[in-house]
C-alpha cells in the first residue's frame, strides 16, 4: 500500500448526516465551496462534476464515484477535465469523535507527472475550514474555492 | 483555538511542522533523523499536535504516519484576514521574497512620506 499523499482533518460540531449532504448536495456545496457544487446521484460507478452554477456550466474537476457508503465514506475519482490522464483519487471519512464528526479528507494516488497536487494543497484546507463554518454558523467562507 | 496557539508556540512544535512540510507522512523514526531531539520528545510533542488537529495520523498496517494538517491554521487566519486583504497580503510577501531572494544587492531605497 503507496503512502497517502495528503491528508486533512477538520472537526465539525455536527452530526454525519449533515456532513454527508453538505459534501454531496450541491445547493450545499455551493454555499462553501466559492459557488462550485459537486453534481452526482453518488451511486457506486456514476460519474461526478465539480461545475460552476448557470445554464452553461464550466466543468472544474470530474470523475467518477468508487466507493459510497452514506454517510461514513466517500471515495472518488478526480479528474483534470483537460487532461482525462491525469486520476487521483479523493476519499472522504466521516466518523464520529466524542460529541464531535471527524471529516478527514485523503487525496492521494497522484500519477508521477500529476500537477494536482500543488493544485489542490491550497485548496482542501480553505474548502474545509469553509465546510466546517458553514455547517456550524450556516454561513460558509469567502474565496473558498479550490485552487 | 487555545490548543493550536499553545502547540504552535514552542520551537521543536514548529520544528516537526517544519518537518512535514518539507516531506508529508514520515514515521517517528524518520522524524526522529532529521531533528535534534529524543524519541520521547518527539512522541510528546507529536501528542500535543495531534490533539490540536495539526498533526492527523494515518496507520499504514503497524507504520503511524504523521501529515501536517493545514485546517485549523487557516481557520486562524480567515479569522483575521478579510476577504480583500487576502490579495493584497499575498502580493506583498511575494514582492518581499522576490526582493529578498533574487535582488539580495538591489537595495531598495527607502520610501518616506
Amino acid at each position: 500500500m503507496a503512502k497517502p499523499t495528503l491528508v486533512y482533518t477538520t472537526y465539525i460540531r455536527s452530526t454525519p448526516k449533515k456532513v454527508w449532504d453538505a459534501i454531496t448536495q450541491p445547493k450545499f456545496t455551493r454555499q462553501y465551496w466559492g459557488g462550485l457544487a459537486l453534481v452526482s446521484d453518488w451511486k457506486k460507478g456514476s460519474t461526478w462534476d465539480m461545475a460552476t452554477a448557470g445554464k452553461t456550466p464550466e466543468i472544474y474537476t470530474t470523475g467518477k464515484v468508487l466507493e459510497s457508503t452514506p454517510p461514513k465514506r466517500l471515495v472518488l475519482s478526480w479528474v483534470d477535465p483537460e487532461n482525462l490522464k491525469d486520476v487521483s483519487r479523493v476519499s472522504y471519512e466521516i466518523a464520529i469523535v466524542k460529541d464531535t464528526v471527524c471529516l478527514t479528507v485523503t487525496h492521494d494516488q497522484f500519477k508521477p507527472s500529476s500537477t494536482m497536487p500543488g493544485r489542490v494543497n491550497g485548496g482542501w484546507p480553505r474548502v474545509l475550514s469553509s465546510l466546517k463554518s458553514f455547517l456550524e454558523t450556516g454561513k460558509g467562507l469567502a474565496a473558498a474555492n479550490c485552487g | 483555538m487555545d490548543a493550536v496557539f499553545k502547540a504552535l508556540a514552542d520551537e521543536s512544535r514548529r520544528k516537526l511542522l517544519d518537518e512535514l512540510h518539507k516531506s508529508n507522512g514520515q514515521t517517528l523514526g524518520e522524524l526522529c533523523v532529521h531533528l535534534d531531539m529524543t524519541r520521547q520528545a518527539v512522541t510528546k510533542h507529536l501528542l500535543l499536535l495531534e490533539a490540536a488537529n495539526l498533526v492527523a495520523v494515518v496507520w499504514r498496517g503497524r507504520e503511524k504516519l504523521h501529515y501536517l494538517n493545514p485546517v485549523p491554521i487557516h481557520e486562524i487566519s480567515e479569522r483575521w484576514i478579510g476577504k480583500y486583504e487576502r490579495y493584497r497580503l499575498q502580493a506583498l510577501s511575494d514582492l518581499k521574497r522576490g526582493l529578498e531572494q533574487n535582488q539580495p544587492k538591489n537595495k531598495q531605497p527607502n520610501k518616506k512620506g
